[in-house]
């Protein structure tokens, strides 16, 4: 059964592993390439085996991040596994000039930003709420609440046509903005809202929903009755269902949808149909709550699986090249369980910092008590 | 020097910090062609653009939202919630994200949002329109919040908030919007954070902000009939708070009456007073007493002034502190 069968169902039906004819794809899960007759690609031979290291990298991060959290080394850790293409396709689709607004499980779009992987550990951790610079990145700090960041991201590309950085023509300066959200947010208000304000400006923005097909133990077709990208149509913009662990759809149909954001042609949503193959964080139990074989028909389409033989099957690898990407991987896993296991705690008079740009008094006196009352500890006299 | 309604007076101190900073835009739900439905930005869309001055969606949480992200592309948004019991939509995007994006960024990311609110009743309005929340919003770390009470502090309140790189409450007592005053726009106001004696005394300080202040004067006035000299103190910023000048006036005449028309239960009353019985134990010649709106829901309007403080209640709280 599909989704859009359960437009006319009147019980409400568990995840599905099938897509729908409707899925944008241009790798099979068997790594056939194939034409799609609006979004195709030709990228070099550099280009696809730099697309295949990404999404090795980005995997181990995220496993590294998760033995660290079984170790005691993390809080808590929102794996990404299952969702690798989806997020570098998208992330390698974005100009150096883009920003990108995510959620808490963009590891993958981190990656392609340039963020160190240490500031996400950083985060859950408990060391500090991120702690890269967003203008810098062009990548907004994580947003924990599902769908606040769909309006940030709303106003900024608002404020990118008020510069006028906007169908000008000029590939290098126009800017586009991508907001990230999942199906679980795609019933928040916020995010309701922000596709409203996106259509009536125009503003150039791409919609980037990861149906990854559960939120925590809710299913999609609780929080929808239609596919998720015909949602757009409503609202008055275009949408688009890619198969997310397709790494070159996800990034044809992105670049596109950018592109037409860039030139001025207003927002889209793309939703990126994959699989959470993991819990929804390290504190959670899918065995609760959803059945094995669904995960096993899920593995059968494995972003990186398909990408590999999608390479061999081109012959633009040879063994060498796997083995290079694996030790790149298992450098990047040590000094990620290094660089954590040295990541010092911040001093308790930190989180006086920054409250304000310009403090207040108040907040200056309990800073100083509570610093005279720790140094009363240095000095024994508690 | 011209005489203006608070309304106006408000309006001309947008028009100024908008010719001044070409990042400054108006946002909010009927702002641009009406000019708000109290007029506060009556002919700023028709002098500074549709650009400059959004008429919104009817959506406060996108109005706030989107302000952030403007915010975060150099731009300085002043939004307008429409009425007082309109701003909870946007309550989570003003506290879980406006509050926090400064420390959450290590001061990376400034937010030089203000969020103008018309709040307090006596204007016979239906339900939502007269309430007072500020309390909600000095609750949270990350938000400055403010509150006018006259035409000249509103001309020059309004403009130092926008030019605060803080996000920043700014209420408006909507009752008062239409009593006028002779502004001189060439004077240099007090710090936006300051408080202010408005009325000197010896016998007692009623402190008030907003919608009070008068109240207080008028209060004041006819005590002073009776043979009392009281004290009137306009908090204006209610966080941060003023303390030394609230401390200075209380340490003088030490009995103090807090008005306010929001509840009284953890209201600012309750924070007021727990600061000076800390910092005034052993001067006090009374306890603290508070003058509030009640516990309940903003009661229908045909009984608001019951539920509103009034000269009455605030002459006889001044009376039982007097009378300790």
């Amino acid at each position: 059964m599909s989704l859009t069968d359960l437009a006319v169902e009147t019980t409400p039906v568990a995840t599905s592993t099938a897509a729908g004819p409707e899925l944008v794809q241009l790798l099979t899960p068997e790594g056939e390439r194939v034409s799609h007759p609006d979004y195709d690609i030709n990228l070099s031979d550099e280009e696809y085996r730099g697309l295949y290291r990404d999404l090795v990298l980005v995997r181990r991060i995220d496993i590294e991040a998760t033995a660290l959290q079984r170790q005691g080394e993390l809080g808590i850790w929102a794996a990404l596994l299952g969702q690798e293409a989806a997020q570098v396709g998208s992330g390698r689709a974005l100009r150096d000039q883009d920003f990108a607004f995510p959620t808490y499980r963009e590891h993958g779009v981190a990656w392609c930003r340039g963020v160190d992987p240490l500031r996400l550990l950083g985060l859950f951790r408990g060391v500090d709420n991120g702690g890269w610079d967003p203008q810098d990145k062009r990548f907004h700090l994580y947003t924990i609440v599902i769908g606040s960041q769909t309006l940030h991201a709303t106003g900024y590309a608002m404020g990118i046509s008020k510069d006028g950085a906007v169908g000008s023509g000029d590939d290098s300066k126009d800017e586009a903005v991508i907001a990230y959200f999942g199906d679980g947010a795609s019933s928040q208000g916020d995010v309701n809202e922000a596709f409203v304000w996106a259509s009536v400006y125009n503003a150039p923005l791409v919609f980037f929903c990861q149906n990854n097909q559960w939120g925590i133990s809710t299913p999609t077709a609780n929080q929808t009755r239609i596919p998720l990208y015909q949602r757009a149509r409503g609202f008055g913009f275009p949408g688009v269902r890619v198969d997310g662990n397709d790494v070159l759809a996800t990034y044809a149909v992105t670049r596109k949808a950018l592109d037409d954001a860039r030139s001025g042609q207003g927002p889209t949503l793309v939703e990126a149909f994959t699989y959470r193959m993991g819990a929804h964080t390290t504190s959670d139990d899918p065995t609760r709550y959803r059945l094995a074989t669904e995960l096993e028909a899920w593995k059968l389409k494995d972003p990186l699986e398909r990408m590999k033989a999608f390479l061999y099957k081109q012959q633009i690898v040879d063994s060498g090249y796997f083995e290079s990407v694996e030790n790149d991987a298992n450098e990047l896993a040590a000094r990620i369980r290094k660089g954590c296991l040295e990541m010092a705690d911040p001093s308790p008079m930190t989180m006086f910092d920054h409250v304000y740009d310009e403090t207040t008094p108040l907040l200056e006196q309990q800073r100083d008590a509570f610093g005279s009352y720790l140094a009363g500890f240095a000095e024994g006299s508690h | 020097m011209a005489q203006l309604t608070m309304a106006k007076a408000l309006n001309e101190g947008l028009r100024k910090t908008m010719e001044d900073d070409p990042k400054v835009l108006v946002m909010g739900e009927d702002v641009g062609k009406l000019g708000g439905v109290f007029r506060v930005t009556d002919a700023l869309q028709k002098d500074f653009g549709e650009d400059r001055v959004i008429d919104t969606p009817l959506a406060e949480s996108g109005i706030i939202g989107t302000a952030i992200g403007l915010a975060m592309r150099g731009y300085r948004p002043v939004c307008e919630i429409q009425f007082d019991g309109f701003v909870y939509p946007a309550y989570d995007q003003i506290v879980s994200q406006l509050a926090k994006m400064h420390a959450r960024s290590q001061g990376m990311v400034k937010m030089p949002i203000t969020i103008r609110i018309p709040f307090g009743g006596g204007i016979g309005a239906v339900e939502h329109h007269s309430e007072s929340p500020e309390a909600y919003f000095a609750h949270t770390a990350g938000l400055k919040v403010v509150a006018c009470s006259n035409p000249i502090d509103a001309y020059f309140m309004i403009q130092q908030a926008v030019r605060s790189d803080d996000p920043i409450v700014f209420f408006e007592p909507k009752r008062r919007y239409w009593e006028k005053a002779d502004v001189d726009t060439s004077i240099t106001p007090d710090s936006l954070w300051s408080a202010r004696v408005v009325r000197p005394g010896t016998d007692a300080t009623l402190l008030a902000y907003g919608p009070m202040v008068k109240t207080c004067l008028d209060a004041a006035a006819a005590a002073e009939e009776d043979g009392r000299n009281l004290e009137v103190l306009d908090l204006r910023s209610l966080s941060p708070l003023d303390y030394p000048t609230v401390f200075e006036s209380v340490r003088r005449t030490k009995r103090l009456v807090i008005v306010h028309e929001a509840p009284s239960f953890v209201g600012l009353g309750t924070e007021i007073t727990a600061r000076v019985q800390e910092e005034l134990y052993y001067e006090m010649e009374a306890p603290v007493l508070r003058v509030t709106g009640f516990d309940t829901p903003y009661p229908p309007s045909r009984i608001e002034e019951e539920y509103l403080p009034d000269l009455d209640r605030v002459l006889h709280a001044v009376d039982r502190s007097l009378n300790y």
